[in-house]
């Protein structure tokens, strides 16, 4: 970027709020890892030294949900573990982004059967599909690199709500598995 | 096989003799009505010409067709002689009942409830029989019937709306 140049030269430079921010939050994406399945072990090769995710800015995988702005769906996710991911999402303070990662996530794949949620699109809101079973550390890359342009261009950060709005879980009506 | 067949066929002989044979590539099968099997299991466990310690797994089939629809099987390991051995059960009825061997294996306990939830047979003597994977008031939401996923006349995809599904966030539903 030549950034630290124009800094020497000029001793300033001028933006707006806005895009510092987005600037800011596209360098910043931090993933909650969901390995529910064998798509585990690609994120984590995504996460580590060969891949190096820390070149996007996103090497901090956050254990928790309520410091992650990244839902990574690694896996297949059935009828009883559908409620366990929204509740994990809903523990996650706006703005928040989701990765379906390979194919079971994103159509059931090869799972085609009465346990498995035949896509997660049909409870949570995808920002980024990953084809592949399971898909190689490469397309995770370009999953995030899809997230951040979608930052750049289509978000818009609200300054004043920052972690504010976190939804509830809705209520298990049917079934009691916790 | 460490242990020879003439031994095992003794063994439960001297329980119950007619018992029929199964054999498939030298593994060995044994067929017993189920108001025979606790006594035969029982033995084969007990008597140190056998010792069949170790229950590995039980399982169901579901021939759909036929006199006896449902067929329990039991996988037993001796760890004395190192031999493998298979017990089946046939069972008639669409809703069949077994005789428990939860007194013998503790192991059979879950391996009981798991062919419960899946196929619907009912273990007399089992201590807790639950369902074990599917929800405990799982059944078709129009009938009220259970459903038994792994019953050749269940259907692929399973019955609509039977599970239910987290409702999709309010925020984003108009997307």
């Amino acid at each position: 970027m030549g950034l630290d140049k124009v800094i020497e030269k000029q001793g300033f430079i001028t933006t707006s709020i806005e895009a510092i921010l987005k600037w800011a939050q596209k360098n910043s994406v931090w993933p909650m890892p969901l390995g529910i399945s064998c798509c585990g072990i690609e994120m984590m090769a995504f996460a580590s030294s060969r891949f190096d995710v820390a070149r996007f800015g996103s090497e901090v995988f956050r254990m928790t949900p309520r410091q992650s702005d990244l839902l990574l769906v690694a896996g297949t996710v059935t009828y009883k573990m559908a409620w366990v991911v929204r509740k994990i999402y809903d523990q996650m303070p706006d703005p928040k982004w989701v990765v379906s990662m390979g194919v079971c996530a994103s159509t059931g794949g090869m799972f085609r059967s009465y346990s498995v949620v035949q896509g997660i699109d049909k409870f949570l809101p995808v920002d980024a599909y990953i084809s592949g079973c399971p898909p190689r550390p490469e397309a995770v890359i370009k999953a995030l690199m899809t997230i951040q342009e979608k930052i750049k261009k289509q978000h818009k950060p609200d300054i004043f709500n920052f972690g504010k709005d976190i939804s509830k879980t809705p209520k298990q009506e049917n079934i009691d598995i916790f | 096989m460490a242990l020879p067949k003439e031994k095992i066929f003794e063994v439960v002989g001297s329980v119950y003799e007619n018992f029929g044979i199964y054999e498939h590539r030298n593994q060995l099968s044994i067929i017993i009505p189920p108001d025979r099997l606790q006594e035969v299991c029982l033995t084969l466990k007990d008597n140190p010409e056998t010792s069949f310690d170790m229950l590995i797994d039980i399982t169901a089939i579901d021939w759909l067709k036929g006199e006896n629809r449902f067929e329990t099987v039991y996988f037993l390991y001796s760890n004395k002689y190192k031999s493998r051995l298979r017990i089946k059960v046939p069972l008639s009825g669409d809703y069949p009942t077994c005789p428990s061997v939860t007194n013998i294996w503790e192991s059979a306990n879950w391996y009981e409830r798991e062919t419960y939830d899946m196929y619907g047979i009912k273990f007399e003597g089992h201590p807790n029989l639950r369902r074990f994977y599917m929800p405990e008031d799982y059944a078709d939401p129009e009938t009220g019937e259970p459903i038994y996923p792994l019953r050749k006349d269940f259907p692929l995809m399973g019955i609509p709306d039977s599970l239910p599904l987290p409702p999709y966030p309010e925020k984003y539903s108009e997307n």
